[in-house]
């Protein structure tokens, strides 16, 4: 098999672990139940864009090459390799990282990320206290701060802009991926 | 620059002059019972108060000194602060040692480790980047326990082998004593950390590495010098494997102890302040008594009494900052800023000082030298070796670079310095060598090190430290981020630092929130909220001041209210208008502040915005519209089309001047037709509103269309100022011409002497009427109304009206052919008028 993942043997042995663990029917796939199965991320705002992350669009289940694909994005990115540009953008790189975590915004994949959305998210995340009004004023406020063309939604360069200072490197990467 | 010399030498000799007979009568002091022959009236009571008043003078001596090297910017950008301060320390030692051959003033260590350096340590703690430290706490508890460790066996053993080997002559030293010394020059000091990383601005990770480790190592030092100081008060023959193991025991004791106690005194003021709601005006007091207290309890309990401090700061910012007022938060802040910096300088200026006294002075050039070189090698080695071993398990591996600035980084300071007065000297026959090299270890660091920790900073391109504030948009991303990781490493399986961080979160919220957070502060204490509200606050603040800065606040008002209305009435229709407004409407942060209004305005405005609505719908809004549309046009769209530098008076003028020109055109003209019978005016209007759908788009200026927009902003504006009285007669009269009428539209004047006969004028009257009515009722136009136009053809109609003073004296004077001021401005007598009037026909 091709793994141009930049996933060890190591990693892929205790993925492969993970996934028949999760894979409770040994269908060889895994479905959205199965993900619902893990307690923990019921407990998590954004627990359910995550699931949606793994299932390309029209999918119903997720087989072990993707499922590895999607969390190889959380690897840290690889300073030693020097970028090749023959090939195709490593999954770890900044950009990839970017582009997963605009997809969690952009739930209906037009390539914007508009009021509506951000305020979907905002509303996940600050529940309860947060007034609805204090909630739209918040977002129109960051589409304010990150939308350069003025089109009231977040493309994705204006949101790999509004993020250039951040270490996204460090904030997308999973220690045990090393 | 030369003036503040002098007077600083001057205060130094006030201070000599009050020291002497402060030394002459400490014989004497208490020969007070003099007999008193008469009533004195004036007694010199120096004996009494000369303790503090020393204390003081001192204190403010110090505090000058870093007024006086901030007149050279470039020595201040050369140079640290603390270097400075240590040369003007010399100075001041060298003028008094002149002056009373021997050196009275020093650094005490009582008075360094109780008076000047919790608050430093405390101020530490309170200003700590939580989320910073605590993620790389792994990191900075290696460096700070093994590599203090390392640093103080390496050098002890390195200097002793020296020693055996004869290099350093005749010195009465044991391996003991210099293990000892080792461990007290070891570790490295968070004054001289802070008082040099402070200028340079390195990357946050970096920082906190080196800060942190200055801070915690305290837990490793504390320990070392008494393990060693007992071990050599035991004598070496006693030492046995039972006091070595009790040496480690001893070691978890002081540091875990040391951090327990400044949590419970943390919790402490949480708890405190959750109560204290009624006392706010002494409630920063509390954190200071509270703080200081931890730091003298885990002193009392010979407990590490840093790392109380510090663990009682850094555990009880979060709670109250939020339970606290955030009047008494900045209080906290700034003040503890100002004990620290001063602490931090007085330190710096003693420990120069301290340095001028040949008592304590013992050169031996050998030991000097080596230790200096053995600090500097060992280290390097050890960051280096201690790096290595972490970036097998970090995440974001530590670079070269970074370790190179790590390991130059590692400054010793005063805290060295007060632990090396501390010895014995029967047990420590050598503390004066001890002290000397101690001295200058402290000035090789500071100095050398600090001047050129920047050029090498800059030459290695460190990573800097990012300037700017987080923007909302990084902030709910990295709120993003963590839940995201969070979720990736519960479908992974993996139990990592996320799992760990975010446990420890679930937790704080359930039951530290409830136990020592007030219910007001628990509801608002989500950090992307705060952030918002923290923008807000900082956008409402620029929006005033640019406000205050165009003359007066009360069109700030007025404009929030019309920006409002006019989105929530036209919505689609100015929409393109409305991102014109947005970006045009910059306060001085080029923040679109209309909108930010609107989050920045809560609810109970929304309130009168609507009420504002309703009454202008009541009223016949298009003719209020139409007031605001074609009055104060140039003006205003001006203010709002270019900053408030780059606003053109020219162009001001120019409008003023036109309108001017029309305006006694017109009255003259209204002049002329009043005296024949008709009413000009009422023509004028009606043929006006007639017109004024098609007239809209092609006002007297070209953007007409633009101050659509901006109608209700004009009045409102322009009331602002007429209210404020800013404009000069001659700029304001125009202006007040139209206010009232509304009818004339100076683009329009002209043409209408050429217009055919008028059609029934029944409903006119009643339409202006109306709008005066209305415009009695009407917030704005009654503020319109209030400087009456005294255009001769309004006499009539507006006399009713209530007047304003301004516009009374103009009335009168229009209306009678008085020589006076308003006279003065009106035309020669008809003849040349029709000429004049042609001439400015446009």
């Amino acid at each position: 098999m091709n793994w141009p993942l930049y996933v060890t043997p190591a990693h892929i042995v205790r993925l492969y672990d993970r996934f028949e663990a999760l894979d409770k029917e040994k269908t060889g796939h895994l479905r959205p139940q199965d993900f619902g199965a893990i307690n923990r991320l019921a407990m998590n705002p954004i627990g359910d864009r995550i699931i949606g992350a793994f299932f390309s669009p029209g999918q119903e289940t997720v087989d072990f090459h993707s499922f590895v694909r999607i969390l190889a994005h959380f690897r840290p990115a690889d300073k030693k390799h020097p970028k090749d540009p023959s090939m195709p953008e490593p999954v770890n790189s900044r950009t990839s990282k970017l582009k997963f975590a605009f997809q969690l915004y952009d739930q209906d994949k037009d390539g914007k990320i508009s009021r509506a959305e951000l305020l979907q998210v905002l509303r996940s995340m600050l529940e309860m206290q947060v007034t609805e009004e204090q909630l739209e004023s918040i977002a129109d406020r960051t589409i304010q701060e990150a939308d350069l063309d003025k089109d009231d939604a977040i493309s994705f360069e204006e949101f790999r802009k509004s993020l250039e200072k951040v270490n996204i490197d460090h904030k997308m990467s999973i220690r045990f991926l090393r | 620059m030369p003036a503040l010399w002098r007077s600083t030498f001057v205060l130094v000799m006030v201070l000599l002059a009050i020291s002497r007979p402060s030394l002459a009568s400490e014989d004497t002091g208490n020969g007070t019972e003099n007999t008193i022959t008469t009533l004195p009236i004036v007694i010199w009571k120096w004996e009494e108060i000369h303790f503090p008043y020393l204390v003081a003078l001192w204190v403010l001596v110090s505090w000058l000194c870093k007024l006086v090297f901030q007149l050279n910017p470039c020595l201040t950008r050369v140079i640290p602060e603390s270097g400075l301060l240590i040369c003007i320390g010399w100075v001041l030692g060298g003028i008094i040692y002149g002056a009373d051959k021997v050196q009275t003033f020093r650094l005490q260590p009582f008075t360094f480790f109780f008076y000047l350096l919790p608050q430093i340590v405390l101020d530490a703690g309170y200003s700590m980047p939580n989320k910073l430290f605590f993620g790389n706490l792994g990191a900075i508890l290696v460096y700070a326990v093994i590599g203090t460790c390392w640093n103080a066996a390496t050098l002890g053993l390195a200097l002793w082998g020296c020693w055996l080997g004869g290099a350093m002559g005749n010195i009465d030293t044991g391996l003991l004593q210099l293990l000892l010394f080792g461990s007290l020059i070891a570790a490295v000091d968070p004054v001289a950390v802070i008082a040099v990383f402070e200028e340079v601005h390195v990357n946050e990770v970096l920082y906190i590495l080196v800060f942190g480790e200055s801070l915690l190592n305290d837990g490793v030092t504390v320990v070392l010098f008494n393990v060693f100081d007992a071990f050599v008060s035991l004598g070496g023959a006693q030492i046995d494997a039972v006091e070595i193991i009790k040496g480690i025991i001893s070691f978890f004791v002081v540091a875990v102890g040391g951090s327990l106690v400044g949590v419970v005194f943390a919790l402490l003021i949480s708890l405190l302040t959750r109560c204290t709601k009624n006392i706010q005006i002494i409630e920063p007091g509390f954190i200071f008594v509270l703080g200081y207290l931890s730091y003298l309890t885990a002193e009392m309990l010979s407990l590490s009494a840093i790392l109380s401090c510090t663990f009682c700061g850094v555990c009880c910012q979060k709670y109250i900052n939020a339970n606290m007022d955030e009047r008494s938060v900045s209080t906290v802040r700034s003040t503890m800023k100002v004990f620290a910096n001063g602490s931090e300088t007085i330190i710096f200026v003693f420990l120069g000082i301290s340095a001028i006294d040949p008592s304590i002075w013992v050169w031996n050039t050998a030991f000097i030298l080596l230790t200096l070189l053995f600090i500097f090698v060992f280290r390097f080695i050890g960051v280096f070796l201690l790096t290595w071993i972490l970036n097998q398990y970090r995440l974001v591996p530590l670079d070269f670079i970074d370790q190179l600035v790590m390991g130059y980084g590692g400054l010793r300071g005063a805290v060295a310095y007060g632990l090396v007065l501390l010895l014995d000297e029967n047990k420590y026959k050598e503390k004066k060598l001890m002290i000397s090299t101690t001295l200058i270890v402290v000035y090789f660091t500071v100095m050398l090190q600090g001047i050129t920790m920047k050029p090498l900073v800059t030459w290695l391109k460190v990573k800097r430290a990012a300037v700017s504030e987080r923007t909302l948009a990084e902030k709910i991303q990295n709120r993003t981020f963590d839940h995201m990781l969070v979720a990736i490493e519960d479908i992974s399986g993996q139990i990592g630092d996320n799992y760990m961080r975010d446990k420890w979160n679930n937790f704080e919220e359930k039951w530290l929130y409830w136990l020592l957070m007030t219910p007001i502060a628990r509801k608002s204490c989500d950090p992307i909220f705060n952030i918002f509200h923290k923008l807000n606050i900082k956008d409402a603040t620029s929006y005033v001041k640019e406000g205050e800065r165009r003359g007066s606040l009360a069109f700030v008002r007025n404009e929030s209210k019309a920006d409002v209305d006019f989105n929530k009435k036209f919505g689609a229709d100015f929409s393109e208008m409305m991102p014109y407004i947005m970006t045009e409407n910059m306060g001085p942060d080029h923040v679109p502040v209309s909108s930010i209004l609107r989050d920045s305005v809560p609810s109970v405005c929304l309130d009168m915005h609507e009420q504002d609505l309703k009454m202008r719908e009541s009223e016949d809004f298009d003719a209020h519209h139409l007031l605001q549309q074609h009055l104060y046009k140039g003006r205003k769209q001006h203010r709002h089309r270019y900053s408030r530098k780059h606003l053109e008076v020219n162009k001001d003028e120019h409008e003023v001047q036109e309108i001017f020109q029309r305006t006694m055109r017109s009255r003259l003209e209204s002049f002329k037709s009043a005296k024949m019978g008709v009413a000009p005016p009422k023509k004028i209007s009606k043929h006006l509103k007639k017109d004024q759908p098609q007239k809209m788009p092609n006002g007297k200026s070209a953007d007409n269309s633009k101050s659509h927009a901006y109608g209700d902003e004009d009045l409102e504006f322009s009331e602002g100022d007429s209210a404020s009285g800013c404009e000069a007669a001659g700029g304001s009269f125009p202006m007040r011409a139209y206010r009232g009428a509304g009818i004339v539209n100076p683009a329009f004047m002209a043409e209408m002497d050429t217009m055919d006969p008028m059609p029934p004028m029944q409903q006119i009257p009643s339409w202006l009427a109306e709008a005066e009515v209305d415009s009695s009722n009407m917030v704005p136009s009654q503020r319109a109304q209030l400087t009456l136009p005294w255009t001769p053809s309004n006499l009539r109609r507006l006399a009713p009206l209530c007047l304003s003073t301004h516009s009374n004296d103009s009335f009168l004077l229009a209306d009678s052919p008085a020589t006076q001021e308003g006279i003065s401005e009106l035309p020669p007598p008809p003849p040349p008028q029709d000429g004049q009037g042609q001439g400015t026909h446009k």
